[in-house]
C-alpha cells in the first residue's frame, strides 16, 4: 500500500469510514418515514424487448444485443469482426467486468475472447440490460469497471391465454437475414414461453464497397421458460437457452469459429412474502456449458494448421433477499459459482508422419467463488438518499490437470496448483435532490482476482499486438479506488445528466514483455507475461442531454470522454477518444422517425507504449423510420432505415487490428403479433 | 452371489496349492526378477547362459540400459555371486572399435539380476556388426561368452560421435528423459572421450553442454528456462533442465564447451543456420 496512491487510499478510507459512521447514526436517529420511498437506483437500464410505450421503442428492434448495449454512454465494443463483439464498460474489458444473464455467471470458452457472454443470447431472450458503473455492479461478483446484467423477460406479467409473434428482418450490407418467433401460453397457475431466432449473414462490406472476407456468421437461438405459481406468493421457474453459432468469421483474427455453442439452464424459486420487512426472496440454481471451436481450415496461407477448442462449464446459485425497514431498502445476495475452463491447442505439422503438437492453453482451471453482497439504500431526508453496499468473496483457483500444471511449471517451478483469495468491495453513494437538480457523489473500493487467462494462460496469441501471452499465478488482486460524481437537471422539456467516474487501480494487470522468452507463434513479436503495474488511472465522463423541441419532436445528444494512464503516464490501450452522437426524433402514436449522427474524434491519446497506433476520427449518419399498422385486428410493426448513409470507410479505436466497420446498410425489421 | 463364487474359488486354490508348494524346494525361481523386462538375447558357453534384458527387448543405437542374469546349465539355477565385465566391439572391414559402457553391478534388492549401460554410437549395417563379449567370474573362476548382437538404428538422433575442434573424438549420448513431457524435464546425457586404442572410453569431466530445443515444424521456436547441462559429480553424467512447451518433434540443438568455455562443437541458432551440427531429437 505504500505507493503513490497512499493519499488517495487514505482519503477513500476516511471517507468510507465517515459514510459508514453517518449511515449507522442515521439508522438509529431517523424516525420512521412514510412508506412511499423508492429504492435508490444508480444503474442505467437499456430496454430491449419488453412491451414498452411507443416512446421507448427501439428504432431497430431486431438489432443485436451488442447494438443495444452500445447505446449506453458507459459501454463500448471491441470488435473482431461482424459477430460476438466484446463489451467494455468504463473502458474496461471482460476481465474487469461482470456480465451476467439474470444474475447467472457465465464464462466464455475462448482464450481469444471471441465469445463474450453477450454472444450467447439473443434480443428475443431479454427484456432489458442493467448497466452498473464500477462497484455499483458488484452485486453478482467482484468487478472493477462495472457490470451488465441481461434480464430475461418477465413473462408472468402478460395477459392470460396464448400469445405469439413472428419477426423477420433483412439487412442489405451483409445479406443479414433474421427470422424469429415467440409463442407462449399463460394460465392462472403456470406459464410457458418459447422463442426462436435465426440469423444468417454473409461478409459485410466496409465503406466504398470493400468486402471484408471472413465476416460471415450463422446463429440459432432457442429459449424456453416455464413457471408454476405456488400459491399466491411462490413461483418456481425453469429456463433454458440453447445458442449455437456456426461458420463465424473473425476477419481481424487469424482464425474463425466453426462452432460456438452454449446451453444455459436455470431453476428459480421466487417468494414474495407479505411481511412488512421482506419484499422478495429469490433463489436460483444454474448450470451452463459452452463449447467453442476455432477453425482455420478456410483460411488461405496458414503457416500451420491448428485446432483450438475450448470448454467452459459453470455451476452456480444465488439467493437474493430484498426488503425494507422504515427508511431502508436493503438487499442481500448470497452467491456462488464453480467454473471449469479448459482450452487446447493442437497444431498439425506439414509432415504427416510427425506427431501433432499439443498443449493446454487453459489447463483445466477450476474457479470456485463464494460471496455475500449487502446493500442498503436509505432516505436520510426528504430529498437526500444514501446507498451503501459491500461485497465479500472467497475466490479459489485450481489447476486440475497434471499435464497443464507441469506446463505452467516451466515458467513457475514453485507454483501451487491452488490459489485462494479474499475479494472485498465497499461502496457508498450520496444523492441529493434539490428542485430540478440532482447531485450525486460516491466513493468505492473493490478488488478482483485475475482471470483464467491472466492467471493460467499458456501461449495465448494476441493478434492485435502480435505477442504470445503467458499467465501469472502469482498476481496480486487488482484493487480499485473509485470516486464518482453525477449531476442531473430535469424540467418538462429538458433533461441533462452528467456523470463522471475516476478509477485508481492498484496492481493493474497487464502483459509485460519478457525479452528472455521466445514466442511460440510463427511470426510473433515476442512474449508478454501478465504482470502488474503499480497502478493505472481511468477517468470517464459523459453528458446526456435530451430536449423536447416541440410536440412529438425530441433531440438527444451524448458526449463521452475518457482518459487512461499507467503509472508512467503512458496512455492505456483501448481507451475511447471523445465520442459523440446526436439524434433528432419524431414520435407520434404509431409512427416514428429518427435522424442521427455519431462519431469519434481522432484518438490522439493512443497507447504507443503498448503498441497502439493512432485512429482517425469519423462521423456517420443514420436514418430510421417505423410504423405500426393494424392488420387483421393485430399489429404489424415495420421498421426500416439506413445506417452509415454516406458509406463512410472508417475504423475506431476498439476495432481489432483496425478492421473497418460496416459501410452503408439498409435494414428492415418486421414484427407481427400472431395471437 | 458373484463374490461368494470368487471367494470359494480362492478358498479351493489356497487349500490345494498350499499343500504342494511345501514339498517342493526351489525358492529362487519363485520370483521372476525380470518382470517388466523383455529378453533381448542369450549368450552362452558350455557351462553358463547369460540372458540380456531391457525394457524394450532390443538394442538400439544410443544409450541402452541392459539387465542381465547368468544361469548354470547343469543346476539350471541363476547365479547370485557373479561379477562381470563386458566389451562391445564393432567389427568393420578395416578396423574395429568399442563404445562407451559402464561397469555391471548387481541391482540392489535383486538376487540374480545385474545391470549396466552401453552407448552404441552407431547401428549395425549390412557389412558391419556388433559383438558383445562378457567376461565373468564366479567363485574366482573366470570365464567368458561372446555373441553377435543386433543393434538397430535409432529413428531419432540420440547419440553424436564427433571430433571436437581440439582434435579429440567425443561421444555424446542422450540418456533421459526417456519419456519427455510438456514440462521442465530433467535432462541427462553422457559425455565420453575415445582413447587412441578405440576401445577405451572415459567420461569427460568439467565440460558444459548448452541446449537450445526448437521445433522445426513450427518456425523453429525455442522454449524458455532451459539450463546448461553440467556434471554434478566428477565421472558422472551431465544434468540440466530441458523445457518442452508442447508435444511434437523437438530438435535439441547442442553446443559442447570445454572447461575453459571454448566451443568444441556446435553452433548458435541463427536465421542463416537453423540447426546446430550437434543435436538430439525427441518426439512425443
Amino acid at each position: 500500500m505504500i505507493t503513490l496512491s497512499l493519499p488517495i487510499y487514505d482519503i477513500m478510507k476516511i471517507t468510507a469510514t465517515i459514510l459508514l459512521a453517518a449511515f449507522s447514526t442515521i439508522c438509529f436517529a431517523q424516525k420512521q418515514e412514510k412508506d412511499s420511498i423508492s429504492p435508490v437506483d444508480l444503474n442505467e437500464i437499456i430496454v430491449i424487448s419488453k412491451k414498452t410505450p411507443a416512446r421507448l421503442k427501439q428504432p431497430k428492434s431486431l438489432a443485436t444485443v451488442e447494438e443495444y448495449l452500445q447505446q449506453s454512454s458507459k459501454v463500448n465494443m471491441v470488435r473482431r469482426g461482424g459477430y460476438a463483439l466484446e463489451p467494455i464498460i468504463n473502458n474496461m474489458a471482460t476481465e474487469r467486468t461482470v456480465i451476467t444473464i439474470d444474475g447467472m455467471r457465465i464464462f466464455g470458452a475462448c482464450t481469444d475472447k471471441m465469445d463474450p457472454v453477450t454472444s450467447y443470447v439473443e434480443v428475443s431472450n431479454l427484456s432489458e440490460a442493467n448497466i452498473a458503473s464500477g462497484q455499483q455492479g458488484s452485486c453478482h461478483g467482484p468487478t472493477i469497471g462495472g457490470s451488465i446484467d441481461l434480464k430475461r423477460a418477465n413473462l408472468n406479467q402478460k395477459e392470460l391465454g396464448w400469445n405469439g409473434a413472428a419477426k423477420t428482418g433483412y439487412e442489405t450490407n451483409n445479406q443479414h437475414k433474421i427470422l424469429g418467433t415467440s409463442i407462449g401460453f399463460n394460465d392462472k397457475s403456470f406459464y410457458v414461453n418459447t422463442d426462436f431466432t435465426y440469423r444468417d449473414a454473409q461478409n459485410y462490406k466496409a465503406g466504398n464497397h470493400e468486402e471484408i472476407d471472413f465476416s460471415q456468421f450463422t446463429k440459432y437461438n432457442l429459449s424456453a421458460t416455464a413457471g408454476f405459481y405456488l400459491g399466491k406468493k411462490g413461483l418456481i421457474e425453469g429456463a433454458v437457452i440453447y445458442d449455437k453459432a456456426t461458420d463465424v468469421g473473425y476477419p481481424a483474427l487469424p482464425m474463425d469459429v466453426s462452432l460456438a455453442k452454449a446451453t444455459i439452464t436455470s431453476l428459480r424459486y421466487s417468494y414474495t412474502p407479505v411481511s412488512s420487512y421482506f419484499t422478495n426472496w429469490e433463489t436460483k440454481v444454474y448450470y451452463n456449458t459452452i463449447t467453442h471451436k476455432m477453425d482455420d481450415t478456410k483460411r488461405p496461407n496458414v503457416p500451420i494448421h491448428m485446432d483450438m477448442p475450448g470448454w467452459s462449464d459453470t455451476y452456480g446459485y444465488y439467493s437474493k433477499l430484498k426488503g425494507r425497514y422504515e427508511n431502508h431498502h436493503f438487499m442481500a445476495n448470497l452467491n456462488s459459482f464453480y467454473n471449469k475452463s479448459i482450452a487446447e491447442m493442437t497444431m498439425y505439422p506439414s509432415n504427416p508422419k510427425e506427431n501433432p503438437m499439443f498443449m493446454y492453453t487453459w489447463p483445466d482451471v477450476r474457479t470456485f467463488y463464494n460471496g455475500l453482497y449487502l446493500e442498503d439504500g436509505m432516505q436520510i431526508s426528504p430529498n437526500a438518499n444514501i446507498k451503501v453496499s459491500t461485497n465479500i468473496g472467497i475466490h479459489s483457483n485450481k489447476v486440475a490437470d497434471e499435464f497443464g500444471l507441469q506446463s505452467l511449471e516451466i515458467f513457475y517451478p514453485d507454483m501451487n496448483a491452488t490459489k485462494n483469495r479474499v475479494l472485498k468491495s465497499l461502496a457508498g453513494n450520496y444523492i441529493l435532490h434539490h428542485n430540478k437538480f440532482e447531485y450525486g457523489f460516491g466513493l468505492a473500493y473493490g478488488e478482483r482476482a485475475p482471470s483464467v487467462s491472466e492467471g493460467y494462460g499458456y501461449y495465448l496469441y494476441n493478434s492485435n499486438d502480435f505477442y504470445d501471452y503467458i499467465g501469472n499465478p502469482n498476481l496480486q488482486n487488482e484493487k480499485s479506488f473509485e470516486a464518482n460524481l453525477s449531476f442531473g437537471f430535469k424540467t418538462e422539456t429538458f433533461t441533462a445528466n452528467l456523470t463522471s467516474s475516476f478509477f485508481h487501480i492498484q496492481d493493474y494487470i497487464i502483459g509485460k514483455i519478457d525479452p528472455n522468452i521466445q514466442p511460440m507463434t510463427i511470426g510473433g513479436s515476442g512474449v508478454k507475461v501478465y504482470n502488474a503495474l503499480n497502478y493505472a488511472t481511468i477517468f470517464n465522463t459523459d453528458l446526456n442531454l435530451e430536449y423536447k423541441i416541440a410536440q412529438n419532436w425530441y433531440f438527444k445528444t451524448l458526449l463521452a470522454y475518457s482518459c487512461g494512464k499507467d503509472d508512467d503516464h503512458n496512455n492505456l490501450p483501448f481507451i475511447s477518444p471523445l465520442r459523440y452522437s446526436g439524434n433528432l426524433q419524431f414520435k407520434k402514436e404509431n409512427f416514428n422517425l429518427g435522424f442521427g449522427a455519431s462519431g469519434n474524434l481522432t484518438q490522439v491519446k493512443f497507447a504507443a507504449a503498448y503498441g497502439e497506433t493512432k485512429t482517425s476520427g469519423y462521423v456517420i449518419f443514420n436514418f430510421n423510420s417505423g410504423y405500426t399498422f393494424p392488420w387483421n385486428e393485430k399489429k404489424l410493426n415495420v421498421q426500416a432505415g439506413v445506417e452509415n448513409i454516406f458509406d463512410k470507410y472508417y475504423t475506431t479505436f476498439s476495432d481489432w487490428n483496425k478492421i473497418p466497420r460496416q459501410g452503408r446498410n439498409f435494414f428492415i425489421n418486421v414484427s407481427y403479433v400472431l395471437f | 452371489m458373484k463374490n461368494f463364487k470368487y471367494l470359494s474359488f480362492l478358498f479351493l486354490a489356497i487349500t490345494f496349492f498350499s499343500c504342494t508348494s511345501n514339498s517342493d524346494s526351489t525358492p529362487e525361481t519363485a520370483v521372476d526378477e525380470t518382470l517388466g523386462l523383455v529378453k533381448i538375447q542369450k549368450l552362452s558357453n558350455e557351462n553358463h547362459v547369460i540372458e540380456l534384458y531391457s525394457e524394450t527387448g532390443v538394442l538400439t543405437q544410443g544409450y541402452n540400459q541392459i539387465s542381465l542374469r547368468i544361469k548354470d546349465k547343469t543346476t539350471n539355477k541363476y547365479i547370485t555371486n557373479a561379477s562381470f565385465n563386458w566389451i562391445p566391439i564393432m567389427k568393420m572391414a578395416a578396423m574395429q572399435h568399442s563404445c562407451p559402457r559402464s561397469g555391471i553391478e548387481k541391482i540392489s534388492g535383486k538376487q540374480t539380476l545385474y545391470r549396466g549401460d552401453i552407448i552404441f554410437q552407431m547401428a549395425q549395417n549390412d557389412t558391419d556388426a556388433w559383438h558383445l563379449q562378457i567376461d565373468y567370474t564366479i567363485d574366482d573362476i573366470k570365464s567368458n561368452a561372446t555373441s553377435a548382437i543386433a543393434v538397430i538404428a535409432s529413428q531419432k538422433r540420440t547419440v553424436n560421435s564427433f571430433t571436437g575442434t581440439d582434435g579429440v573424438r567425443y561421444i555424446l549420448a542422450y540418456i533421459s528423459p526417456k519419456t519427455p513431457k510438456v514440462a521442465l524435464n530433467n535432462m541427462t546425457v553422457g559425455l565420453y572421450k575415445m582413447q587412441d586404442d578405440l576401445i577405451t572410453f572415459n567420461v569427460v569431466d568439467n565440460f558444459k553442454i548448452k541446449i537450445d530445443p526448437r521445433m522445426p515444424s513450427m518456425g523453429n521456436h525455442s522454449s524458455p528456462n532451459n539450463t546448461d547441462l553440467l556434471q554434478s559429480l566428477s565421472g558422472g553424467t551431465y544434468n540440466g533442465k530441458l523445457s518442452l512447451t508442447m508435444t511434437g518433434y523437438w530438435k535439441i540443438n547442442l553446443q559442447l564447451l570445454n572447461a575453459t568455455g571454448e566451443v568444441l562443437k556446435g553452433e548458435d541458432f541463427a536465421t542463416e543456420n537453423l540447426q546446430s551440427s550437434l543435436f538430439f531429437e525427441a518426439e512425443f
